[in-house]
């Protein structure tokens, strides 16, 4: 047989579709792409849906990606484009980060006015002070003071061993040890299970009432992701549920919250707090997103939908997770009760409920996600 | 986990001549040579189907680009809808060895790759050592060291069976429950097909296993392991599909009671469910029914085996609020 290689012509359709994938937000990496020349090239494509595989298995990698691979195969190749023809560029947007929180931001050239030699009492005033309500250049600090936040979970055991002095008996090391010396018994060797950071997931709920603390909850949340990449899950919450891990990976904070702000498609819209949840749940949690993990919700609780889903949806949730900790910014206000609809229904279920409205309560939500 | 015979063992020292995953060059052959299973997708669902497993038309391409790439192929859908099976099917169409890993945290090469038989080395050691005694002959230190380290007290784990074995089908299970170092373990072996065991040097699979990696995602599995795999998401059956799978897996249940199931269980599955029952959860659940003695599906009966299908207890309580009448009414 010979390996089948697609034509030249078909070879640049084929180019041209992968371009319009890697617009439209699929990895499609140019190993990928080969790997989907070599398959076509292996079917002798016979019929479009034979394409259409081909281009599945190879250029997709995740359930997500799999409606934005319907879209754009239905747009490129029912749209009847000649060959060569350019791609269709789906150039998102650009939010500016000032998006979150309250207009008229750093962009307004307020960065000249922050003293850079900001005194340690100014920093204690800024501390407790209200992110809802702060200037411009107050904000920008705060910033700088979010970034240097260490949240993270609390260890947890490993299935893993390591050597030790203290421990069980390790049996094929001491064995080594016996061949080595030829059947002597000399020292034990022992080893003991070694300790790995335990799961963390964020749940930002980014509807309108929570607008003011956004900007403030997801820097905190992209330090999360930054500090343990492997174990760290950010989800926002809203009328539905986005996944915004991957986006907060980038080194860059206002790189990171760019692109997780386009990856949310219900930026300050109503709170569907249950359903999200549920669909998290459904998703996520119970596969083991969730399992002996640490949960934080950052929620004011105003539930637009049904009080009640949520209360079963967060008896769910800490019957997996290991600890439920909720931030609700109101809580270090005058006067406040726990009595929205959405809180009463889930309090009884929360391990610990913590402020998260000012640089001070934020310490304290550190402080909460690592005890054990 | 016995020993495995050596026949297939190609010891090489140097690093050359590894066919390497996904480097195909013009003169590649096919993963397997069986002839006309892997001619076209359309001839590996004739032959997976004679084994009874269905498989749709994207399942089926994506595995025999799986055989002709020499590509890992990593599964994720639901639970129950047959992605641990198709391995088991491949095996059987293309006349393979099945080697199962199944992952866990803490997963290690000990238990997944190889591991020394200390207990029969030191019986070695001893009973070489005894007849030195009995017959006073000076025992060669170096020898004795060299003859330790043997093939025969080398205990195979999953991985190196799919090597040693030619033709073999690997199913790595659940590669999300292991652990990253695990990820990066595997990686390396399925990109060699090769393992050096320090000892005894390098081993090398005469051809490597087809791969089948299924997910559940609770965890993201590393970017670098799945860019060498062709991905498909398996998705539940058609109505015509499930009953066609319930015939052939339970040749003994009427028509009737199939189709019933079929129809049942797909509305259970639109329900909401904590864990929407899968194709498993349909064959165990007709092979109940059909225990029970029925020939089609009544409610007090459904009642009766509800267990069969529905996994949690909110789950049962739902099912018995909508009434099971309404579920099992006709279309």
């Amino acid at each position: 047989m010979t390996l089948g290689s697609p034509d030249r012509d078909a070879t640049e359709v084929l180019l041209g579709f992968a371009r319009v994938l890697r617009h439209a937000g699929v990895d499609a990496s140019p190993e990928r792409v080969q790997t989907m020349l070599e398959a076509v090239g292996e079917l002798r494509v016979t019929s479009a849906s034979d394409v259409y595989w081909a281009g599945r298995v190879t250029l997709c990698a995740e359930p997500d990606d799999l409606p934005t691979y319907d879209e754009a195969f239905a747009t490129y190749f029912g749209a009847d484009l000649a060959p060569g023809d350019s791609a269709i560029r789906q150039a998102a947007p650009r939010r500016e980060t000032h998006l979150f929180g309250v207009d008229g931001d750093l962009a307004d050239g307020d960065e000249s006015e922050v003293d850079e030699t900001t005194t340690a009492s100014s920093v204690e005033v800024l501390r407790h002070r209200d992110v809802a309500h702060l200037s411009p250049a107050e904000r920008a600090e705060l910033r700088r003071l979010v970034a240097l936040l260490q949240p993270f979970a609390p260890d947890r055991v490993s299935r893993r061993n390591r050597p030790s002095h203290r421990g069980r008996v390790d049996v094929p090391r001491t064995v080594r040890r016996l061949l080595r010396s030829g059947g002597e018994v000399g020292t034990l060797g022992r080893h003991t299970h070694r300790r790995k950071p335990r799961r963390l997931v964020l749940l930002v709920d980014v509807s309108g009432s929570m607008r003011p603390y956004s900007d403030a909850l997801l820097r905190f949340a992209h330090v999360a992701v930054r500090l343990r990449p492997a174990t760290t899950e950010v989800f926002t919450v809203g009328t539905r549920l986005t996944r915004i891990t991957r986006e907060l990976r980038q080194r860059d904070p206002d790189e990171a919250l760019a692109a997780g702000s386009r990856a949310i498609p219900d930026w300050s819209g109503g709170t569907r707090l249950g359903e999200a949840f549920k669909a998290f749940l459904d998703r996520w949690g119970q596969r083991g997103t969730a399992r002996q993990a640490v949960v934080a919700v950052f929620s004011d609780g105003w539930e637009r939908g049904d009080a009640d889903l949520l209360g079963e949806q967060m008896h769910r949730l800490s019957r997996l997770a290991r600890r439920v900790v909720w931030v609700n910014p109101h809580k270090g206000k005058e006067g406040f009760a726990p009595l929205t609809a959405g809180m009463v229904a889930a309090l009884p279920y929360v391990d610990e409920l913590v402020a998260g409205h000012s640089l001070a309560a934020l310490e304290q939500v550190v402080a909460a996600l690592g005890r054990r | 986990m016995g020993s495995v015979d050596s026949r297939s063992l190609a010891l090489v020292g140097r690093l050359d001549s590894v066919p390497r995953l996904g480097r195909t060059g013009s003169h590649v052959t096919a993963w397997c040579d069986s002839g006309r299973v892997t001619e076209t997708p359309t001839a590996l669902t004739d032959a997976l189907a004679s084994t009874g497993y269905l498989a749709d038309e994207g399942l089926a391409t994506a595995a025999w680009l799986a055989m002709r790439l020499r590509r890992p192929l990593f599964l994720e859908g639901d639970a129950g809808v047959g992605k641990t099976s198709l391995a088991a099917a491949l095996a059987e169409v293309t006349g393979s060895w099945l080697v199962r890993l199944q992952c866990y945290e803490g997963l290690d090469s000990t238990q997944a790759l190889y591991d020394w038989d200390f207990p029969r080395q030191l019986l070695h050691v001893r009973a070489i050592e005894a007849a030195a005694t009995v017959g006073g002959e000076r025992v060669d230190a170096g020898e004795l060291e060299e003859s330790l380290y043997d093939r025969r007290f080398l205990v195979a784990r999953p991985l190196l069976q799919a090597l040693e074995h030619d033709p073999s089908v690997l199913l790595v299970d659940e590669i999300d429950r292991a652990d990253d170092e695990f990820e990066a373990f595997l990686l390396e072996v399925l990109s060699e097909s090769a393992i050096t065991v320090p000892e005894l040097g390098r081993i090398t699979a005469a051809r490597p296993p087809l791969v089948v990696l299924t997910s559940n995602r609770t965890r993201e599995v590393h970017d670098a392991l799945k860019r060498r795999c062709l991905y498909h998401w398996v998705e539940h059956p058609s109505y015509e599909r499930e009953v066609a799978i319930l015939r052939a897996r339970l040749p003994e249940v009427t028509a009737r009671l199939a189709e019933d199931v079929a129809r049942v269980t797909r509305r259970l599955r639109e329900l909401d469910l904590l864990k929407p029952p899968g194709v498993a959860e349909a064959i165990d659940w007709a092979g109940a029914l059909h225990a029970l003695g029925a020939r089609e599906l009544h409610p007090d009966l459904a009642a009766a085996s509800l267990g069969a299908v529905l996994k949690y207890r909110e789950d049962g309580d739902r099912v018995r609020e909508h009434t099971l009448a309404a579920l099992l009414a006709e279309d």
